[in-house]
């Protein structure tokens, strides 16, 4: 629940590593659907944690954890992401990259919906279509804003999308784009059979997928308590199930799940309660997980708040970004499930980097810190308060107040943290703008890739830019980037981007949270993806 | 008798109307922007921000939304959740569960506080007397959250006794360990009311009179003293009752329990309007109901209250 507050949200370029990503279409990392699992029992349930979906299940309308695992499990897009955020075609048999703007999709023939409906390139455009129509008001719908066509204002066809044949598909973009092919795992881009257009309300609470897994009948989905989804025998790709299904239990709080996974009721859980930092690798042994996750969490001074505006302002965010012992927070406070961050992305993205020049302005340097902010008092005299803003129904209050603690104690000024009750409160004033503090700000990635962390956020006028950060030479870095088809070539820019970004911090890069999670002994072959979602395919029950 | 229920009816209409509009006054003046907040840390396209809130009515001025609301209620429609269920397939569906909850809490809570309190206020001053106090008080200062992770941890996690949640098998025979939690913590006033007032009635002349015309204690206490002590426990579990229908929150929470609480308390977080005000509403009927059954009750307990419309 917690976890949908940061948003699953992105545009992005940034390409793969070739031009075209060829197939291991077929190749089989799980056990067979042949009832003979690698090491388990091939029919058996799995009971995994989930939380109700916040929005129908329609995958252009799904932008949380909660719904967004369901769908996962029930789809198969062109690509699938592996652990360690590596693409693998899926449903696709060929994405060639002719050009940073235009890509020629080819899909395997012969692959179906759990209706019986052959998967063709045409579910695919009329599945992106609804996604992107202005009227359908879908929660993803800047998944297409990229595509030839997209329109907010009014509605209007994605004419960037080419039916070439049965199977083979073309993709205008109206921008540069090179990673484009690397986002078309996001369920946004899931093709839907035709049977959702005639009525998408039933279709929301019934849906029909293509995937490894499929309701286990009508009314699978009980609202507030779990699904039910056993494996689809008619899946044919990378991703067959080693097990039966999923039996996906919804949670209000994270506590109750744990207690469920200590008493045998529960399998897996991806989500460990902050009350059990502390126990639960002594808990679960080495059934515990905790791996760095592709989350970026961060806060923001706006440069519209007074003293922090131009050089002053550059000096200040240096001398509070130096005086935060981040290693101290991540190890008292959080337990070590957090991990300090070196740059502006995650170390589970592939171009991830601890050494970026200029990145010793994330270390703690107590003397340096007071030697920056009495540079910026001889501009102009510091007067006031710093103060943080969080929502207090995040579990944010404690770290908050360390980090307040530690800026007071090194710099010698007051500051604090600045409680909003909920969510949507801290939101609504951070997008009007009226704000009148530094606030939290984090980050959850779309697809693997650099790019999805830096362009919407710190980019000119970029969609989340919320301390409207603004700099040309930023700007020229990005998209360069974006617009180098070698994935090195590009990695190497957006690095040299965040070097600017290290100098000016529109935002004060604190850790990357972790994924922690645990198993119990009834189940093998966890293994946690790149989004922090177990692999639930790969699991095996221990017969 | 007719009579007095229909105009107890009547009185619960401009509570009904008061309510709501207070309630949705109260949400509507909400800080926060709950269209945005679905959107994460992701700033949504603003021509996508204005037609989410159109949908919603959101971006019409208060009175406007109350009548929109209000409408719906007569025609049954409550309004439709961020989820796109209509509000009242929510109701439909977590009620049951939190009346099955509140009903096997209420019964844990006051078949022990009435025996206990009995026998209490019998040894008036002895050990019995005295520890059971002792008791009350722990379960009166205990916090409802330390209880129910205690409970959850210990006798379920540990001892394996109980499931440490409810989730999908919410039936009355799943419920045990939230409703015993539930119970206690509603059990050390009701008991010590109990006593209290079985004290009282020791000393009325009547009871003196049972005794002296040779009747045995096996019936002067069940039918002489207890009976009557028992009115004002009637006030008591009226409360309690929509107190645990109502305010379940934090326990329905600990144990993953289906019910309204749980609920409303995600739609509170989210700034859904419809699902707020349509349960809080839904507590106000059950509230005015519980009232007027308890003074119902009453009558039946006291031949001496009679039910005029005045």
């Amino acid at each position: 629940m917690k976890r949908n507050k940061i948003t699953l949200a992105g545009v992005g370029l940034l390409s793969a590593s070739a031009l075209v990503l060829v197939g291991c279409a077929g190749s089989n990392n799980g056990a067979g659907d042949d009832g003979e699992g690698a090491g388990g029992d091939a029919t058996a349930i799995i009971t995994v944690n989930g939380s109700e979906p916040q929005n129908p299940l329609i995958p252009t309308n799904t932008n949380e954890v909660g719904g967004g695992k369901i769908l996962d499990a029930m789809f198969a897009g062109l690509i699938g992401y592996a652990a360690d955020g590596s693409v693998f075609n899926d449903v696709a048999e060929e994405i060639t990259v002719d050009d940073p703007q235009n890509l020629t999709v080819k899909i395997r023939e012969g692959l179906t919906f759990t209706d019986g409906e052959e998967v063709t390139a045409d579910n695919f455009i009329k599945a992106w279509n609804y996604g992107a129509l202005a009227s359908n008001e879908q929660l993803s719908s800047y998944f297409f804003e990229d595509i030839e066509g997209f329109s907010y204002d009014a509605d209007s066809e994605l004419t960037g999308l080419e039916q070439v044949d049965d199977y083979t598909f073309t993709i205008a973009l109206n921008k540069p784009a090179s990673d484009f092919a690397q986002r078309l795992g996001y369920s946004a881009y899931y093709p839907l059979p035709d049977a959702a257009f005639d009525d998408i309300e039933s279709f929301g609470e019934n849906p029909i997928g293509n995937g490894p897994y499929m309701l286990e009948g009508e009314g699978a989905w009980q609202h507030d308590v779990g699904i039910n989804l056993v494996s689809n025998p008619d899946y044919d790709g990378p991703r067959t199930p080693a097990n039966g299904g999923l039996d996906i239990k919804f949670y209000a709080s994270q506590d109750s799940a744990y207690a469920d996974l200590l008493a045998g009721e529960l399998d897996v859980l991806d989500a460990i309660p902050d009350s059990a930092f502390e126990t639960f690798e002594s808990d679960l042994g080495d059934r515990a997980v905790n791996q760095p996750a592709a989350i970026f969490q961060s806060f923001t001074i706006p440069e519209r708040l007074e003293h922090f505006g131009g050089e002053e302002g550059v000096l200040r965010r240096q001398a509070i970004s130096m005086s935060i012992n981040r290693q101290e927070i991540t190890d008292v406070i959080f337990q070590g499930t957090r991990t300090p961050a070196s740059d502006f992305t995650s170390p589970v993205i592939d171009g991830w980097s601890d050494s970026l020049m200029g990145a010793e302005v994330l270390a703690y340097d107590p003397e340096k810190a007071k030697e920056l902010w009495a540079e910026a008092d001889a501009i102009s005299p510091w007067s006031g308060e710093f103060q943080i803003a969080y929502n207090a129904d995040g579990g944010h209050q404690a770290w908050v107040d360390a980090t307040a603690n530690s800026i007071k104690n090194t710099l010698g000024i007051e500051a604090s943290g600045a409680p909003y009750p909920t969510f949507a409160e801290l939101r609504g004033e951070v997008t009007e703008r009226t704000i009148q503090t530094a606030f939290r700000t984090g980050w959850q990635a779309d697809y693997p890739g650099l790019y999805n962390f830096l362009g919407p956020l710190y980019a000119t006028n970029a969609g989340s830019s919320d301390g409207d950060y603004s700099n040309p030479e930023f700007d020229k870095l990005l998209s360069e980037g974006i617009s180098a088809t070698d994935a090195e070539e590009a990695n190497g820019l957006f690095q040299k981007a965040q070097e600017v970004l290290l100098q000016d911090l529109p935002a004060t890069p604190l850790w990357y949270s972790n994924v922690v999670g645990g198993y119990g002994e009834t189940v093998d072959n966890v293994e946690f993806g790149w989004n922090s979602v177990p692999l639930y395919e790969q699991i095996t029950k221990v017969s | 008798m007719a009579l007095y229920i229909l105009k107890r009816i009547l009185q619960a209409i401009p509570v009904f109307f008061g309510a709501t509009l207070l309630i949705y006054f109260m949400v509507f003046a909400m800080p926060g922007d709950p269209i945005a907040a679905l959107f994460g840390d992701r700033q949504p396209n603003p021509a996508l921000l204005e037609r989410l809130r159109a949908q919603y009515h959101l971006d019409q001025p208060f009175i406007v939304q109350y009548f929109y609301y209000i409408a719906g209620i007569f025609r049954l429609d409550f309004g439709i959740s961020f989820s796109g269920q209509p509000v009242i397939d929510i109701l439909a569906r977590t009620f049951p569960v939190t009346l099955r909850l509140a009903v096997m809490a209420v019964v844990i809570a006051f078949v022990l506080a009435i025996v206990i309190g009995l026998f209490s206020a019998l040894g008036k001053g002895g050990i019995f007397d005295n520890s059971m106090l002792v008791v009350a008080l722990v379960f009166v200062a205990v916090p409802i959250f330390v209880l129910a992770f205690l409970a959850q941890y210990f006798l379920a996690v540990q001892l394996g006794w109980f499931r440490p949640t409810v989730g999908a098998r919410n039936d009355w025979g799943d419920l045990w360990l939230p409703a015993i939690v539930l119970g206690l913590s509603v059990y050390a006033t009701s008991m010590r009311l109990t006593r209290t007032s079985t004290i009282e009635t020791l000393n009325q002349d009547w009871v003196r009179t049972a005794y002296s015309k040779g009747l045995s204690r096996g019936r002067v206490i069940p039918v002489h003293v207890l009976r009557n002590s028992l009115i004002p426990m009637v006030t008591d579990l009226g409360t309690v009752f929509g107190i645990l229908m109502v305010g379940a929150t934090v326990t329905e929470g600990i144990f993953n329990v289906p019910g309204v609480g749980n609920t409303l308390y995600q739609a509170i977080i989210r700034g859904e309007n419809p699902t707020v005000v349509s349960f809080v509403t839904v507590f106000v009927v059950v509230y005015v109901l519980i009232n007027i059954v308890v003074d119902l009750v009453y009558g039946l307990l006291d031949p001496r209250i009679r039910y005029v419309p005045s």
